[in-house]
Protein backbone atom coordinates (compact mmCIF):
# COMPACT_ATOMS: atom_id res chain seq x y z
CA UNK A 1 0.00 0.00 0.00
CA UNK A 2 2.51 2.71 0.93
CA UNK A 3 4.77 1.18 -1.24
CA UNK A 4 2.33 1.54 -4.14
CA UNK A 5 1.76 5.19 -3.03
CA UNK A 6 5.81 6.04 -3.05
CA UNK A 7 6.45 4.64 -6.18
CA UNK A 8 3.34 6.99 -7.46
CA UNK A 9 5.03 9.91 -6.18
CA UNK A 10 8.58 9.18 -7.35
CA UNK A 11 7.02 8.60 -10.78
CA UNK A 12 5.89 12.02 -11.12
CA UNK A 13 8.47 13.54 -8.78
CA UNK A 14 10.57 12.22 -12.03
CA UNK A 15 7.74 12.53 -14.80
CA UNK A 16 8.45 8.87 -15.80
CA UNK A 17 5.34 7.04 -15.67
CA UNK A 18 7.16 3.62 -16.62
CA UNK A 19 9.86 4.21 -14.38
CA UNK A 20 11.06 0.58 -12.85
CA UNK A 21 11.08 0.76 -8.98
CA UNK A 22 11.01 -2.05 -6.48
CA UNK A 23 11.45 -1.40 -2.40
CA UNK A 24 15.66 -2.19 -3.66
CA UNK A 25 15.42 0.19 -5.84
CA UNK A 26 18.27 2.74 -4.49
CA UNK A 27 18.01 6.75 -4.98
CA UNK A 28 21.61 6.48 -6.41
CA UNK A 29 20.45 4.13 -9.55
CA UNK A 30 17.55 6.37 -9.75
CA UNK A 31 19.43 9.07 -10.18
CA UNK A 32 18.77 11.11 -7.32
CA UNK A 33 20.86 13.21 -5.51
CA UNK A 34 20.15 14.61 -1.61
CA UNK A 35 18.02 17.50 -2.64
CA UNK A 36 16.00 15.21 -4.92
CA UNK A 37 15.60 12.55 -1.96
CA UNK A 38 14.45 15.43 0.90
CA UNK A 39 12.31 17.03 -1.86
CA UNK A 40 11.05 13.68 -2.65
CA UNK A 41 10.52 12.52 1.33
CA UNK A 42 8.65 15.80 1.72
CA UNK A 43 6.17 15.34 -0.24
CA UNK A 44 5.81 11.96 0.90
CA UNK A 45 5.31 13.46 4.43
CA UNK A 46 2.57 15.70 2.41
CA UNK A 47 0.90 12.66 0.64
CA UNK A 48 0.53 10.56 4.37
CA UNK A 49 0.39 13.80 6.09
CA UNK A 50 2.69 12.78 8.42
CA UNK A 51 6.66 13.85 9.30
CA UNK A 52 9.75 11.24 9.06
CA UNK A 53 13.06 11.66 10.80
CA UNK A 54 15.49 11.74 7.89
CA UNK A 55 18.71 11.60 10.54
CA UNK A 56 19.23 7.86 9.70
CA UNK A 57 20.70 6.52 6.41
CA UNK A 58 17.79 6.24 3.81
CA UNK A 59 19.27 4.68 1.05
CA UNK A 60 16.49 2.70 -1.10
CA UNK A 61 12.76 3.60 -1.54
CA UNK A 62 12.32 0.61 1.07
CA UNK A 63 13.47 2.73 3.52
CA UNK A 64 11.62 5.50 2.90
CA UNK A 65 8.52 2.61 2.99
CA UNK A 66 9.51 1.41 6.60
CA UNK A 67 9.76 5.14 7.60
CA UNK A 68 6.42 5.84 6.70
CA UNK A 69 4.74 2.77 7.74
CA UNK A 70 6.24 3.23 11.08
CA UNK A 71 5.15 7.01 11.03
CA UNK A 72 1.90 6.02 10.60
CA UNK A 73 0.99 2.68 12.87
CA UNK B 1 4.77 54.73 13.04
CA UNK B 2 7.75 52.51 11.84
CA UNK B 3 10.18 52.83 8.98
CA UNK B 4 10.62 53.92 5.44
CA UNK B 5 13.59 53.21 3.23
CA UNK B 6 14.94 55.81 1.97
CA UNK B 7 18.04 54.54 0.39
CA UNK B 8 19.84 51.92 -0.22
CA UNK B 9 23.67 50.45 -1.37
CA UNK B 10 25.87 47.93 -2.78
CA UNK B 11 29.37 46.75 -2.00
CA UNK B 12 30.79 43.56 -3.99
CA UNK B 13 34.50 42.79 -3.88
CA UNK B 14 36.29 43.41 -7.63
CA UNK B 15 37.30 39.47 -7.71
CA UNK B 16 34.38 37.09 -9.08
CA UNK B 17 35.02 33.60 -9.41
CA UNK B 18 33.37 31.61 -11.78
CA UNK B 19 32.60 27.81 -11.53
CA UNK B 20 34.79 26.71 -14.10
CA UNK B 21 37.57 28.91 -11.76
CA UNK B 22 35.91 26.57 -8.79
CA UNK B 23 36.99 23.13 -11.31
CA UNK B 24 40.61 24.25 -11.43
CA UNK B 25 41.30 23.11 -7.88
CA UNK B 26 37.92 21.41 -6.62
CA UNK B 27 36.42 18.38 -8.24
CA UNK B 28 32.91 19.89 -9.79
CA UNK B 29 32.44 21.30 -12.47
CA UNK B 30 30.19 24.33 -13.93
CA UNK B 31 26.68 22.15 -15.17
CA UNK B 32 27.21 20.11 -11.32
CA UNK B 33 26.79 23.73 -9.65
CA UNK B 34 24.23 25.36 -12.00
CA UNK B 35 21.80 22.06 -12.15
CA UNK B 36 22.32 21.77 -8.11
CA UNK B 37 22.11 25.49 -7.23
CA UNK B 38 21.46 27.97 -10.02
CA UNK B 39 24.76 29.65 -8.63
CA UNK B 40 27.21 30.25 -11.65
CA UNK B 41 29.58 32.63 -10.12
CA UNK B 42 30.65 34.35 -6.92
CA UNK B 43 32.68 37.87 -5.79
CA UNK B 44 35.50 37.11 -3.47
CA UNK B 45 37.44 39.60 -1.25
CA UNK B 46 41.02 39.09 -2.38
CA UNK B 47 42.22 42.48 -1.69
CA UNK B 48 39.20 44.59 0.24
CA UNK B 49 38.84 43.72 3.78
CA UNK B 50 35.47 43.07 5.15
CA UNK B 51 35.15 46.64 6.04
CA UNK B 52 35.79 47.95 2.50
CA UNK B 53 32.67 46.39 1.23
CA UNK B 54 30.64 47.09 3.87
CA UNK B 55 31.19 51.11 3.78
CA UNK B 56 31.08 50.72 0.30
CA UNK B 57 27.65 49.79 0.55
CA UNK B 58 27.03 52.25 3.63
CA UNK B 59 28.87 55.51 1.19
CA UNK B 60 26.17 54.51 -1.82
CA UNK B 61 22.77 53.81 0.42
CA UNK B 62 23.81 57.34 2.25
CA UNK B 63 24.24 59.32 -1.27
CA UNK B 64 21.27 57.02 -2.25
CA UNK B 65 19.09 58.53 0.76
CA UNK B 66 20.83 62.31 0.37
CA UNK B 67 21.82 62.35 3.74
CA UNK B 68 25.26 62.95 5.75
CA UNK B 69 26.96 60.26 7.97
CA UNK B 70 26.11 62.87 10.75
CA UNK B 71 22.78 62.55 10.42
CA UNK B 72 22.88 59.09 11.58
CA UNK B 73 21.22 58.23 14.85
CA UNK B 74 22.35 54.39 14.49
CA UNK B 75 24.76 51.88 12.94
CA UNK B 76 23.25 47.92 12.92
CA UNK B 77 25.46 45.76 11.28
CA UNK B 78 23.74 42.02 10.75
CA UNK B 79 27.45 39.96 10.28
CA UNK B 80 28.75 37.09 11.14
CA UNK B 81 31.72 39.01 12.26
CA UNK B 82 34.34 41.43 10.53
CA UNK B 83 37.91 41.90 10.02
CA UNK B 84 38.10 42.04 14.01
CA UNK B 85 36.50 40.63 16.95
CA UNK B 86 36.72 43.96 18.81
CA UNK B 87 36.15 46.64 17.39
CA UNK B 88 32.59 45.41 16.31
CA UNK B 89 32.43 45.95 12.43
CA UNK B 90 29.77 48.87 13.22
CA UNK B 91 32.08 50.81 14.93
CA UNK B 92 35.04 51.19 12.60
CA UNK B 93 32.41 51.87 9.93
CA UNK B 94 30.97 54.61 12.22
CA UNK B 95 34.58 55.86 12.54
CA UNK B 96 35.26 55.67 8.48
CA UNK B 97 32.13 57.22 7.62
CA UNK B 98 32.38 60.14 10.10
CA UNK B 99 29.48 59.47 11.85
CA UNK B 100 29.03 60.03 15.90
CA UNK B 101 26.15 57.87 16.58
CA UNK B 102 26.23 54.42 18.54
CA UNK B 103 26.96 51.47 16.49
CA UNK B 104 26.70 47.56 16.93
CA UNK B 105 27.06 44.24 15.14
CA UNK B 106 24.17 41.59 15.18
CA UNK B 107 24.47 38.30 14.79
CA UNK B 108 21.49 36.09 13.05
CA UNK B 109 23.53 34.75 10.38
CA UNK B 110 21.79 34.64 6.93
CA UNK B 111 18.75 36.22 8.73
CA UNK B 112 20.79 39.24 9.69
CA UNK B 113 19.27 41.90 7.65
CA UNK B 114 15.87 41.32 8.94
CA UNK B 115 16.28 41.07 12.55
CA UNK B 116 18.25 44.39 11.95
CA UNK B 117 14.90 45.63 10.57
CA UNK B 118 13.33 44.41 13.56
CA UNK B 119 15.45 46.14 16.19
CA UNK B 120 15.27 49.47 13.81
CA UNK B 121 11.57 49.61 13.69
CA UNK B 122 11.88 49.35 17.86
CA UNK B 123 13.97 52.20 17.73
CA UNK B 124 11.26 53.86 15.76
CA UNK B 125 8.67 53.04 18.35
CA UNK B 126 10.74 55.32 20.90
CA UNK B 127 11.73 58.05 18.78
CA UNK B 128 9.92 58.31 15.64
CA UNK B 129 12.62 60.93 14.47
CA UNK B 130 15.84 59.34 13.45
CA UNK B 131 17.87 57.99 10.62
CA UNK B 132 19.08 54.23 11.39
CA UNK B 133 21.77 52.62 9.06
CA UNK B 134 21.32 49.14 8.50
CA UNK B 135 24.27 47.71 6.81
CA UNK B 136 24.56 43.76 6.69
CA UNK B 137 27.87 41.92 5.33
CA UNK B 138 29.50 38.54 4.96
CA UNK B 139 32.83 37.37 4.29
CA UNK B 140 31.86 34.10 3.55
CA UNK B 141 34.63 32.90 1.62
CA UNK B 142 37.23 33.26 5.11
CA UNK B 143 34.33 30.93 7.09
CA UNK B 144 34.44 27.84 4.40
CA UNK B 145 36.50 25.22 3.36
CA UNK B 146 37.96 25.54 -0.04
CA UNK B 147 38.62 21.87 -0.17
CA UNK B 148 35.20 20.67 0.62
CA UNK B 149 33.52 21.00 -2.75
CA UNK B 150 29.51 20.37 -1.15
CA UNK B 151 30.02 23.83 0.36
CA UNK B 152 32.68 25.71 -1.17
CA UNK B 153 30.83 26.33 -4.42
CA UNK B 154 27.63 27.92 -2.53
CA UNK B 155 28.68 31.16 -0.91
CA UNK B 156 30.40 34.66 -1.77
CA UNK B 157 31.05 37.72 0.10
CA UNK B 158 29.27 40.94 -0.29
CA UNK B 159 27.60 43.94 1.24
CA UNK B 160 24.04 45.52 1.33
CA UNK B 161 22.53 48.53 3.19
CA UNK B 162 19.49 50.49 3.78
CA UNK B 163 19.39 53.48 5.55
CA UNK B 164 15.78 53.55 7.38
CA UNK B 165 13.77 57.07 8.34
CA UNK B 166 10.64 57.62 10.63
CA UNK B 167 7.17 56.22 8.16
CA UNK B 168 4.79 54.01 7.84
CA UNK B 169 6.09 51.53 5.40
CA UNK B 170 6.75 48.52 7.58
CA UNK B 171 2.96 46.43 7.53
CA UNK B 172 4.51 43.17 8.91
CA UNK B 173 7.54 41.59 10.70
CA UNK B 174 8.39 38.37 12.41
CA UNK B 175 11.29 36.47 13.52
CA UNK B 176 12.39 33.14 14.79
CA UNK B 177 14.89 31.03 16.29
CA UNK B 178 15.16 27.57 17.29
CA UNK B 179 18.60 26.68 18.57
CA UNK B 180 20.49 23.82 16.11
CA UNK B 181 23.96 23.79 16.11
CA UNK B 182 23.94 20.44 14.18
CA UNK B 183 22.42 21.26 10.75
CA UNK B 184 24.80 24.12 10.37
CA UNK B 185 27.97 25.78 12.46
CA UNK B 186 30.87 27.49 11.89
CA UNK B 187 33.31 26.58 14.95
CA UNK B 188 35.56 29.18 16.14
CA UNK B 189 38.55 28.25 18.03
CA UNK B 190 40.16 30.26 19.87
CA UNK B 191 42.83 30.72 22.43
CA UNK B 192 46.12 29.60 23.55
CA UNK B 193 45.86 28.75 27.16
CA UNK B 194 48.81 26.36 28.19
CA UNK B 195 45.74 24.24 29.73
CA UNK B 196 44.04 24.00 26.52
CA UNK B 197 46.88 23.57 24.06
CA UNK B 198 47.09 19.59 23.72
CA UNK B 199 43.27 19.38 23.11
CA UNK B 200 41.64 18.64 19.95
CA UNK B 201 40.19 21.71 18.15
CA UNK B 202 37.64 21.94 15.41
CA UNK B 203 38.81 23.48 11.91
CA UNK B 204 37.15 26.73 11.75
CA UNK B 205 35.21 25.80 9.00
CA UNK B 206 31.85 25.79 8.01
CA UNK B 207 29.42 22.64 8.87
CA UNK B 208 26.02 22.05 7.24
CA UNK B 209 23.37 19.30 6.87
CA UNK B 210 22.37 20.06 3.55
CA UNK B 211 19.23 18.16 3.32
CA UNK B 212 18.02 19.49 6.95
CA UNK B 213 18.52 22.73 5.73
CA UNK B 214 16.90 22.65 2.56
CA UNK B 215 13.82 20.93 4.74
CA UNK B 216 14.09 23.85 7.66
CA UNK B 217 14.80 26.47 4.69
CA UNK B 218 11.41 25.31 2.61
CA UNK B 219 9.60 25.02 5.76
CA UNK B 220 10.41 28.18 7.26
CA UNK B 221 9.70 30.33 3.50
CA UNK B 222 6.25 29.14 3.34
CA UNK B 223 5.70 29.67 7.02
CA UNK B 224 6.96 32.69 7.35
CA UNK B 225 5.25 33.87 3.77
CA UNK B 226 2.15 33.07 5.47
CA UNK B 227 2.47 34.65 8.39
CA UNK B 228 3.53 38.53 7.48
CA UNK B 229 1.09 38.47 4.91
CA UNK B 230 -1.80 37.73 6.69
CA UNK B 231 -0.39 39.98 9.52
CA UNK B 232 -0.18 43.00 6.92
CA UNK B 233 -4.00 41.70 6.16
CA UNK B 234 -2.82 40.55 2.31
CA UNK B 235 -2.66 38.02 0.22
CA UNK B 236 0.40 36.87 -0.63
CA UNK B 237 -0.42 37.43 -4.40
CA UNK B 238 -0.98 41.08 -3.69
CA UNK B 239 2.46 41.14 -2.94
CA UNK B 240 4.66 42.49 -5.85
CA UNK B 241 8.24 40.92 -5.38
CA UNK B 242 9.26 38.49 -2.89
CA UNK B 243 13.12 38.40 -1.96
CA UNK B 244 14.01 35.38 -0.51
CA UNK B 245 17.34 34.86 1.38
CA UNK B 246 19.46 33.79 -1.77
CA UNK B 247 21.09 30.62 -1.17
CA UNK B 248 20.13 28.20 -3.77
CA UNK B 249 17.69 28.32 -6.69
CA UNK B 250 16.28 24.53 -5.74
CA UNK B 251 14.99 26.19 -2.28
CA UNK B 252 12.46 28.84 -3.77
CA UNK B 253 11.93 26.26 -6.42
CA UNK B 254 10.57 24.26 -3.49
CA UNK B 255 8.61 27.12 -1.65
CA UNK B 256 7.00 28.38 -4.69
CA UNK B 257 5.50 24.46 -5.50
CA UNK B 258 4.22 24.63 -2.20
CA UNK B 259 3.08 28.05 -1.68
CA UNK B 260 1.00 27.24 -5.50
CA UNK B 261 2.61 30.75 -6.47
CA UNK B 262 4.42 31.43 -9.69
CA UNK B 263 8.67 31.13 -9.22
CA UNK B 264 9.02 34.38 -10.82
CA UNK B 265 7.11 36.18 -8.05
CA UNK B 266 10.65 35.59 -6.23
CA UNK B 267 13.45 37.87 -7.47
CA UNK B 268 16.43 35.67 -8.26
CA UNK B 269 19.46 36.99 -7.70
CA UNK B 270 21.65 33.93 -6.80
CA UNK B 271 23.30 32.89 -10.45
CA UNK B 272 25.94 35.90 -9.89
CA UNK B 273 26.60 36.15 -6.20
CA UNK B 274 26.28 32.92 -4.72
CA UNK B 275 24.90 32.98 -1.01
CA UNK B 276 26.33 36.21 0.96
CA UNK B 277 24.58 35.23 3.92
CA UNK B 278 23.08 38.62 5.53
CA UNK B 279 23.70 40.77 2.46
CA UNK B 280 21.88 38.66 0.14
CA UNK B 281 18.46 40.63 1.05
CA UNK B 282 19.62 44.09 0.64
CA UNK B 283 21.51 43.24 -2.00
CA UNK B 284 19.09 42.63 -4.31
CA UNK B 285 16.44 45.19 -3.18
CA UNK B 286 19.50 47.89 -4.00
CA UNK B 287 19.05 46.76 -7.46
CA UNK B 288 15.74 46.62 -8.00
CA UNK B 289 15.67 50.22 -6.40
CA UNK B 290 18.04 51.86 -8.82
CA UNK B 291 16.18 50.16 -11.49
CA UNK B 292 13.33 52.49 -10.76
CA UNK B 293 11.29 48.96 -10.01
CA UNK B 294 9.42 49.85 -6.51
CA UNK B 295 6.61 52.24 -6.83
CA UNK B 296 4.94 54.41 -4.41
CA UNK B 297 2.29 51.63 -2.75
CA UNK B 298 5.16 48.96 -4.48
CA UNK B 299 4.40 45.85 -1.76
CA UNK B 300 7.94 43.98 -1.49
CA UNK B 301 8.47 40.92 0.93
CA UNK B 302 11.23 39.46 2.34
CA UNK B 303 11.83 36.24 3.69
CA UNK B 304 15.04 34.88 5.27
CA UNK B 305 16.46 31.57 6.82
CA UNK B 306 20.19 31.01 8.00
CA UNK B 307 22.24 29.34 11.05
CA UNK B 308 21.02 29.47 14.80
CA UNK B 309 18.88 28.46 13.08
CA UNK B 310 17.23 31.43 12.80
CA UNK B 311 13.86 32.86 10.31
CA UNK B 312 12.98 36.41 9.52
CA UNK B 313 10.01 37.91 7.04
CA UNK B 314 8.34 40.75 6.47
CA UNK B 315 6.04 43.45 4.34
CA UNK B 316 7.12 46.76 3.55
CA UNK B 317 5.33 48.89 1.30
CA UNK B 318 7.36 51.25 -0.84
CA UNK B 319 6.68 55.49 0.30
Amino acid sequence: MVLDKVVEILRNYKDEQDLEVTADSTFEELELDSLDTVELVMEIEEAFDTSIEMDGEIKTIGDVVALIEKAIA
Amino acid sequence: MSFTIIGTGAGLPKTIQTNQDLAQFLDTSNDWIVTRTGIEARHICVTESILDIALEASVNALENAKIKAQELDLIICPTLGGDTVTPSLACLIQDQLGATCPSFDLNAACSGFVYGLDVADAYFSRNNDMKILVIAVDAMSKLIDWQDRATAVLFGDGAGAAVLAGGNSLKAIQLTAVGNQHALSIPWPKGNHPLTKNRSKPEPYLLMDGPEVYRFAVAAICNDLRAVTKAAGIELADVDYIIPHQANLRIIEGAAKRLKIPLDKFVMRVNGCGNTSAASIPLVLDELNRNGQFKSGTRIALTAFGGGLTTGACVIEWA
